[in-house]
């Protein structure tokens, strides 16, 4: 319990911390482009929770979130409803969907869960690009509300995100550390074996689909306030499916801080990237780093560190 | 006569077109060392997922300890008291091997407790006889030490039926001592035992009463010595 108290008030200071950065008002760039970071965070850390801990690769994480953000732009163009409502419909819609996803596990495993998943995406943004109230094909302008509370509206945004990637990591820490932790790993390991011990796969699973869902969503909601302009070929971009597995794969699947640490340094190179090189060198970073993890330390950053200290 | 502690009536599963068990009828007794034999394809394995829950029956029913059990996931059939070993050893490749013991003891008991019970955890490993390894993986035990990790971790779901699906399959002789040593054992320690066995000296030496499966169907039952001369299991097994 104390160790939990203990996490809680690094989250808060960690929280401060971000408000304080708002303050400071540096160049507005890095506002813009830490938020995309921490969004990252969030997602990892999410993707994390099905991926890492219970061993089901979801390729659907575009769904997820681009759910999270069109409920939220059809909250904002049905009610006007604030931000904190947007972030809590669009974790709740992406939350159903994920518990929707839980059951598929009953009948599909391993690659053909992948593939469902990546399906789903596909379904999805079809039926988005065809609901013309939320934009459609064509997309949809966003206004921000008027008046955020430090400077810009990106500077807020930026610190709301920082507190959703603080609940996020705490979220998935309490996970790992807890008896659903250790049945998510035994069916991870086996799930027949961990079944004919006692734990509840079913129930696990579905609990860990609707977390991870939720995350996501909850990742997402934001994003209409973030690009003002929001269209079904961002907001379901295949980066994030790519990023999300290749963020934790990258930090080390089994802990909390591993996704965490793939996010940064992933984000933080894509965004330098982007700016010194070109944008289009996003995903040849990711998928250049991600094969030599693969090759060289499968077990991620985390891994390797382990490894290094064991000898 | 101790109660009946398992009833399988009447157990029916097909695989497709392929008849694997065609109204399986037997009774164990609790506190009963009790062996399931049967040629290759025979059906013992299937029966014993219906048993255990890892498949679920086409027909019949199983009663445990007089509760119908039939269509209860596995899980919960562990908490109730049936805990099983696998043919090919499963351990949970990422944990040590008392943290493989912590996952049935943690989800089979009510209350959790801080420690994951790894005092119960010691005391199981020392009993089989694998307290040296408690904080290794696995992927570097010896052959006889997997088998005995099954066991243990199947004894650490506290069961008070324990289903042996060929727990010895592949061991030197001296091996297959020590694992009936253990379940001996155990089987003093109050725990019914089935015994799923292609290696005759073990069961006719462990069990008290045989079942002899054949394409699905019950063909023999009784102690060792009359199974052993009984002419419709010899021509199961060599034919005519």
């Amino acid at each position: 319990m104390a160790r939990t108290v203990r996490a809680v008030l690094v989250g808060l200071a960690v929280v401060a911390a971000g408000i304080a950065l708002a303050t400071l008002r540096v160049n507005p760039y890095l506002y813009f482009a830490g938020y995309v970071i921490l969004q990252y965070v969030v997602i990892a850390t999410a993707w994390n929770i099905l991926g890492g801990y219970a061993g089901y690769v979801n390729f659907g994480t575009p769904a997820f979130f681009a759910l999270g953000a069109y409920t939220a732009v059809f909250l904002i163009q049905s009610t006007q409803a604030p931000l904190p409502v947007l972030i809590l419909a669009g974790g709740l819609v992406s939350a159903l969907l994920g518990l929707g996803i839980g059951y598929l596990t009953l009948r599909l495993r391993g690659v053909f869960f992948s593939i469902a998943t990546l399906a789903l995406s596909i379904v999805l943004q079809t039926m988005i690009m065809n609901w013309q109230y939320v934009g459609g094909s064509r997309g949809m302008s966003v206004l921000r509300p008027s008046g955020p509370p430090f400077g810009s509206y990106v500077t807020f945004l930026f610190t709301v995100m920082v507190a959703l990637a603080v609940v996020a990591v705490i979220v998935a820490r309490f996970i790992e550390r807890s008896w659903i932790g250790r049945g998510l790993a035994a069916l991870r390991d086996n799930e027949e074996a961990a079944e004919c011990m006692g734990v509840p796969t079913l129930r696990l699973k579905l609990f860990a689909t609707t977390i991870s869902g939720c995350l996501l969503g909850v990742a997402g909601a934001p994003f209409p306030y973030y690009v003002t302009f929001v269209e079904p070929n961002s907001a379901f971009n295949l980066d994030y499916a790519v990023n999300a597995l290749a963020m934790p794969m990258i930090g080390g699947t089994t802990s909390w801080v591993g996704p965490v640490i793939g996010a940064v340094l992933l984000g933080a190179a894509q965004q330098l990237a982007t700016v010194t090189i070109s944008s289009e060198m996003n995903l040849f970073i990711v998928g250049v780093v991600l094969v030599a993890f693969v090759v060289l330390a499968p077990e991620g950053i985390l891994g390797l560190v382990r490894r290094l200290r064991g000898r | 006569m101790a109660a009946t502690l398992l009833e399988v009536h009447g157990l029916r599963k097909s695989f497709g077109g392929f008849t694997a068990l065609n109204g399986v009828t037997l009774q164990v007794r609790a506190g009963e060392r009790f062996g399931l034999i049967g040629p290759n394809g025979s059906g013992k394995t299937t029966l014993i997922n219906c048993v255990s829950g890892s498949l679920h029956a086409d027909g019949g029913r199983i009663l445990f300890e007089g509760t119908d059990i039939t269509t209860l996931p596995a899980h919960r059939r562990t908490q109730l008291g049936i805990a099983r070993s696998f043919q090919i050893p499963k351990p949970f490749t990422s944990m040590t091997v008392i943290e493989n013991l912590g996952i049935p003891l943690e989800y089979t008991r009510r209350a959790r407790s801080r420690d994951g019970g790894a005092a119960e955890a010691a005391e199981i490993l020392r009993v089989i006889g694998l307290e040296a390894k408690a904080h290794v993986r696995p992927a570097s035990l010896t052959q006889i030490e997997m088998r005995k990790l099954e066991l243990a971790r199947a004894m650490a779901a506290r069961p008070k039926l324990l289903i042996c699906d060929e727990a010895m399959a592949g061991l030197s002789s001296g091996e297959v001592d020590d694992i009936l040593t253990i379940l001996f054992r155990l089987n003093e320690g109050g725990i019914t035992i089935i015994m799923i066995e292609h290696i005759m000296r073990a069961v006719m030496r462990f069990s008290e009463r045989i079942v002899v499966l054949d394409a699905g169907e019950r063909i023999a039952e009784g102690p060792p010595d009359d199974i052993v001369r009984n002419p419709a299991v010899e021509k199961a097994y060599l034919g005519e």
